[in-house]
């Protein structure tokens, strides 16, 4: 059973690689600024998803730290495009 | 005996989380305005990380599980403000939701 579980660890960690280039091309193709907006959200919580996967993988237990960073900047972004989008301005 | 259920739970939620995370990408590509892919965005994706990071959390010693558990909660916390933050955004900027039938346009044509 913990060899189905490694395997799904790393079929998960292409699926989830697969899934994030399809964000990408809504992310290209989108029609306004919102929904590159949300692709690239949703591409920063896919990304913290694959590292998590990752450090279970290499079993580097010191990788969750840095999907704990990644998440944090994502939402940092996230929260500055969408300021700027509104208000024109960051101040 | 706890070994084995914590693996039946680790598989049971690892291919729920990735079913939600593919219905998420389905409902990003294929709805047509920028409401209603957040709509599918969100739920989808604050669903599927949190169910993988659940599943991960099972198998790890118990400061990974917590750090784990650190992260989903973090997600669970910002994804909807996230969410809410781009859709009050475009709804400011004048981006109007589609309305009528369900034909796919192109999208929120803007108001002057």
């Amino acid at each position: 059973m913990e060899v189905w579980l490694s395997y799904g660890e790393v079929y998960g960690i292409i699926f989830i690689a697969v899934m994030m280039f399809f964000c990408l091309g809504r992310a290209i193709v989108g029609p306004t600024a919102p929904d590159r907006v949300a692709a690239i959200n949703m591409i920063g919580v896919k990304a913290v998803v694959i590292i998590a996967l990752i450090s279970f993988v290499f079993d580097h237990m010191f990788y969750l730290d840095i999907a704990v960073v990644y998440a944090l900047m994502s939402f940092i972004a996230t929260i500055g495009v969408a300021k700027y989008m509104e208000k024109g301005a960051l101040d | 005996m706890w070994e084995i259920v914590s693996n039946i739970l680790s598989i049971i939620l690892m291919i729920g989380g990735i079913f939600f995370l593919a219905v998420g990408v389905v409902g990003l590509i294929r709805l047509p305005d920028v409401y209603t892919r957040l709509h599918a965005t969100t739920k989808c994706d604050t669903m599927g990380a949190g169910m993988v990071l659940l599943a991960l959390a099972f198998q790890a010693d118990w400061i990974s599980a917590i750090k784990l558990i650190i992260i989903a909660i973090f997600i669970w916390i910002t994804n909807p403000t996230a969410a809410h933050v781009i859709a009050k955004a475009s709804w400011v900027t004048g981006f109007m939701p589609v309305e009528g039938d369900n034909k796919a346009p192109k999208g929120g044509t803007p108001v002057e």
